[in-house]
């Protein structure tokens, strides 16, 4: 493989990873909190895909409108889901909790297909999203640099957030230990909402550039990604937002470089997730990044 | 400044805290002495929200408590250093502090509080920038109590500030509890260390098995036969 080929290897294994970190910040952040596996967290990355698609196409609003609209209504719905179908089994069984969080997943994936209808839309992507870029000899698109520019743009905000601010140090708190948080004053609801609206809006502007990467939208786009990045998730230690961004980036690096060098395995490619959650799972159950549980003294 | 009237605590089937009613007075240090599960920290965590009553009555300065949030029971102006410390283990000791002020604004009195801290508590000072986690128990106990301050309270329950402390950092604890007190902050505290807590307090409540079955003042209740044989070993 020739140099320029491997950097744009690269280039694209960084950028599908990032993809998946967003979506997996998501994952983590909720069950760091909740110790909830939120399964309809990959609907929601198809929501805000779908919601950026009716800006675009059916409301014909600029790029920028629709797109801010997408990631505040996909937000919405992600507190609306906590509020209706997790906040009500807060002290219920965690199993219930996750019976729920699939329920909804099943609902609102049947929702979009009343709603869209089953069959693939075509994504109108900014025009500028069709070019490629050449640096040297190696080609890149200008997709792919736009979504690891605007990952890590937030990826470096989140960790502002939780932090160096007051809502990310009561989001902290909560993740720790709930009782104590409440003796702090922290609003328990609003931090909770807090943090779907950031894991929701992360996954919308995941779902949006995926949509752009790939310009199409369908009801079920966010099952395979969804998956993976609860892999992702895992594999850097769940509940842990650097776990989740690094689990990510090696989850499509690994991907896109696997096929590159045994292209004969293309076929393979999505297994290579779950093959690395077996592995991780084997190994090192709580994650890269993960701490053994801490036993309370 | 609190009254508590005619408190039920249910766990499940379990009848924990029974009909028990107390007063803590403005400014004093108030303690409750029983052996364990006799439901003091029940009725601790009732007053602070994190425990619902099954009936009852709890007023602080006048307004009553039970139905409220925790978060705002807090704000108002209660709060409670949780028995077996709980500090925030992955937050530095900074952070554990700012955590305590959580609900203020008022930026330069929380620096005059953390001043205040730092000066009853120089062990924090020096591990400002420590993980809680790697303190030893003591310095979280101190912890623990500081961050309880930095919410400015106007009455501060401390369950089981103690335990767990060599008896020479349980001394501490109980000194730094009473110029916390000499402070103006009122004090409700419970404490297995019986002889300490009672030299220490106003006045005290005796709990069995949720009832309280003697009260009156700290140095009545030391020469009392039944607290002696019961609590203080002789």
């Amino acid at each position: 493989m020739t140099l320029a080929l491997f950097l744009q290897h690269l280039a694209n294994g960084i950028s599908l990873g990032s993809l998946y970190a967003l979506v997996a910040i998501g994952y983590t952040m909720v069950y760091g909190i909740l110790r909830l596996i939120n399964f309809a967290h990959g609907n929601i990355f198809t929501a805000g895909a779908y919601l950026a698609f009716v800006g675009v196409a059916l409301l014909q609003l600029s790029w920028g409108a629709a797109y801010v609209m997408a990631i505040v209504l996909t937000a919405a719905l992600g507190v609306l889901v906590e509020r209706v179908a997790y906040k009500p089994l807060r002290d219920a069984p965690r199993i219930s909790v996750l019976i729920s969080a699939i329920a909804v997943s099943f609902l609102l994936e049947n929702l979009m297909v009343i709603i869209f209808g089953g069959r693939p839309k075509s994504f109108f992507r900014p025009p500028v999203f069709d070019q490629v870029m050449d640096i040297g000899s190696v080609k890149v698109p200008t997709v792919t640099f736009a979504i690891i520019a605007a990952s890590a743009v937030l990826v470096i905000a989140l960790s502002y957030m939780l932090y160096r601010t007051k809502p990310g140090l009561a989001m902290r708190a909560l993740s720790s230990d709930f009782d104590t948080a409440r003796l702090m004053a922290i609003d328990v609801d609003k931090t909770v909402a807090l943090t779907f609206v950031v894991g929701s809006s992360l996954a919308a502007v995941g779902g949006i550039l995926w949509a752009i990467k790939f310009p199409q939208v369908n009801p079920f786009m966010g099952g395979l990604p969804g998956l993976k990045a609860f892999v992702a998730a895992v594999l850097g230690g769940i509940g842990n937002v650097q776990g989740a961004t690094i689990g990510g980036l090696m989850l499509g690096l690994a991907e896109v470089l696997l096929v590159a060098v045994f292209p004969a395995f293309s076929g393979y490619r999505d297994a290579i997730a779950f093959v690395a959650l077996i592995l991780i799972l084997l190994w090192k159950p709580t994650g890269i990044l993960g701490q053994e549980g801490r036993v309370k003294v | 400044m609190l009254e508590v009237e005619g408190l039920n605590v249910y766990y499940g089937g379990i009848h924990a805290v029974k009909g028990v009613s107390l007063k803590v007075p403005d400014g004093k240090i108030i303690t409750l002495v029983g052996a364990n599960g006799a439901g003091k920290s029940s009725i601790l965590r009732s007053i602070v929200g994190l425990v619902k009553p099954k009936s009852g009555s709890i007023k602080f300065k006048g307004t009553e408590l039970v139905g409220r949030l925790t978060n705002k029971i807090v704000e108002s102006g209660v709060v409670l250093v949780p028995e077996g410390r709980r500090v925030f283990a992955d937050f530095t000791v900074l952070e554990n502090l700012k955590a305590g002020a959580y609900s203020r604004t008022d930026k330069q009195k929380i620096e005059e509080d953390l001043e205040w801290v730092f000066s009853l508590f120089p062990r924090l000072k020096e591990r400002i920038k420590q993980r809680a986690g790697l303190l030893s128990g003591g310095e979280q106990q101190m912890l623990a109590v500081g961050r309880a301050l930095m919410s400015r309270p106007d009455l501060l329950m401390m369950d089981e500030p103690s335990l767990g402390l060599a008896p020479q950092l349980a001394e501490g604890i109980f000194r730094i509890i009473g110029e916390i007190n000499a402070k103006g902050k009122t004090v409700l505290l419970v404490e297995q260390n019986a002889k300490r807590a009672l030299e220490l307090s106003d006045y005290a409540y005796v709990l069995e098995t949720g009832r309280i079955v003697l009260e009156g003042l700290g140095t009545d209740l030391m020469k009392d036969e039944r607290v002696r044989k019961a609590y203080l070993g002789e």
